[in-house]
């Protein structure tokens, strides 16, 4: 296990003072103020050009189509496209909080603390830049966008046409594989779980294969530790699952890459 | 004034208040990127003013809620605004509360010894998504009442605890007057008292052990090497 707290002497404490430090006052307290009445000004003209929405009142027997949640959940929304509602309204927000809340206790790398740089923290920076930039951005976007009715695509000038109906025509991955390489077998109930069960199994097995590849070799991954380094492994194969599925819908029509009809579980 | 200070300070040590708060020392060269946590201060007083004058004229019942918040955009002198600053002021606070973290992530600050602060951040998050999710079904109009009525699905969703956790959100088997007035009291009595604790703690942390350096240039493994 490596030692966390050796990195210790680097940080100097708040309360030493040394010529390069400054007061808050005046110095941050007035930025801080600066910001704080541009920023309640924006949103006041903000607020007195356009009118907060309010539509109709609630009608349980009417479903608007589509009925979105707010911008800041659509990534979320749009996630059910891809998973269950399990996975992607429950498994995944999880895993997002509790991987957040990961960050400090599995980045160890005492470089990069308290100033920007890539190339000291090389991983970090990446893994964020796509699993919260690109990912989390991409489906907001994609959600508050580009979707309209059924929660099919619309391009942002096209008209949204309700009756848009577009064929369904996803396929689970056995089906696929047993039509594609004439695998009959896969189409049994069984066979296909164990087939998913392995195929997603052996994903996840990319784990302890790349720590014994590596782990000699990469410095940072000793440091890590092999639980450390599972935890981070774990998250990020996860996260990539998540684009894994967007292509293969996208790409192959693919649904379900494993299902367990007695349970009620899909992946 | 001063005086009263001097009777304040004798007996309470005001002083030693201000000192902490504001004759700190913080790291040269702190810019306007730092700001962003205190803006997301200034978002939240700017919601809990705006939140607290709406609560004024707003009825949580199935029956007067919509008309209350119609009543609130037509008739109340400046309704419209103060319900239009509190619903833009609520996305603004989940960008602001965002690009706080996005600063705090790719400039390293959550490291040794800040940990705790960012794991109290990422509740503050949670909660800021929480107030979004309550707030959306108040106006009691279609947008809000069907996206709840996605979310609360999807909450059903999880194993287990699943159908549970949907009754305790919904109060019962379908979204009605129980459901807005467990969100109400949600959105305005949890929610706060939850968010001013970990706002206290995590202002604590961070006047306790200082803001993160930012670099310096002959100095390229930053301020502290």
């Amino acid at each position: 296990m490596a030692e966390p707290h050796k990195k210790a002497e680097k940080i100097v404490p708040a309360s030493s003072l040394t010529p390069d430090k400054i007061h808050t006052w005046p110095f941050l307290v007035r930025n801080e103020f600066i910001m704080g009445v541009v920023t309640l000004i924006a949103v006041t003209v903000w607020s007195i050009l356009i009118d907060a929405p309010l539509e109709s009142p609630a009608n349980p027997a009417r479903t608007p189509n589509p009925s979105k949640a707010p911008w800041y959940f659509l990534g979320l929304q749009e996630m059910l496209v891809y998973f269950d509602p399990w996975m992607a309204g429950v498994v995944l927000p999880s895993l997002i909080i509790v991987g957040l809340m990961m960050i400090p206790y599995v980045d160890l790398n005492p470089k990069g603390s308290g100033y920007y740089t890539f190339r000291e923290r090389k991983f970090a920076v990446s893994v964020f830049c796509f699993g919260f930039l690109i990912l989390w951005i991409f489906l907001i976007f994609v959600g508050v966008f580009l979707r309209g009715p059924g929660w099919n695509f619309f391009a942002p000038w096209q008209e949204w046409d309700p009756h848009k109906v577009v064929a369904l025509t996803n396929v689970d991955l056995n089906m696929f594989l047993a039509q594609h390489l004439g695998i009959d077998m896969l189409r049994d109930t069984v066979v296909q779980a164990v087939f998913g069960t392995a195929l997603i199994g052996a994903y996840y097995s990319l784990i302890g294969v790349f720590w014994k590849w590596k782990s000699k070799t990469i410095e940072a991954l000793q440091e890590l530790g092999v639980i450390r380094y599972g935890i981070v492994a774990f998250l990020f194969l996860t996260m990539m699952a998540l684009p894994i599925k967007m292509v293969l819908r996208w790409t192959l029509n693919i649904k379900y890459i494993v299902k367990f009809p007695w349970i009620g579980l899909n992946i | 004034m001063r005086t009263l200070v001097d009777w304040l300070d004798e007996r309470l040590q005001i002083r030693e208040i201000k000192v902490a708060l504001f004759d700190r020392k913080i790291p040269k060269g702190v810019g306007w990127i730092y700001t962003l946590g205190s803006l997301s201060l200034g978002i939240f007083l700017l919601q809990s003013v705006t939140g607290i004058l709406l609560a004024m004229n707003y009825s949580p019942s199935p029956q007067f809620a919509y008309e209350s918040v119609s009543y609130i955009t037509h008739q109340v002198t400046l309704g419209n605004i103060v319900r239009g600053l509190h619903k833009w002021g609520a996305s603004a606070m989940v960008l602001i509360v965002t690009l706080h973290m996005i600063r705090v992530y790719f400039m390293g600050s959550y490291k040794y010894p800040r940990e705790l602060s960012w794991v109290v951040g990422v509740f503050i998050w949670l909660i800021v998504m929480g107030f979004g999710f309550t707030g959306y079904l108040l106006p009691w109009d279609q947008k809000g009442y069907w996206a709840t009525m996605v979310g609360t699905t999807i909450a059903e969703q999880a194993p287990l605890v699943g159908p549970a956790l949907a009754k305790l959100l919904r109060g019962g088997d379908t979204l009605g007057t129980v459901t807005l007035t467990r969100f109400y009291a949600i959105h305005v009595l949890v929610l706060p008292a939850l968010v001013l604790t970990l706002i206290a703690l995590h202002l604590f942390f961070v006047v306790r052990q200082g803001i993160s350096a930012p670099p310096e240039r002959d100095k390229p493994d930053g301020p502290h090497a």
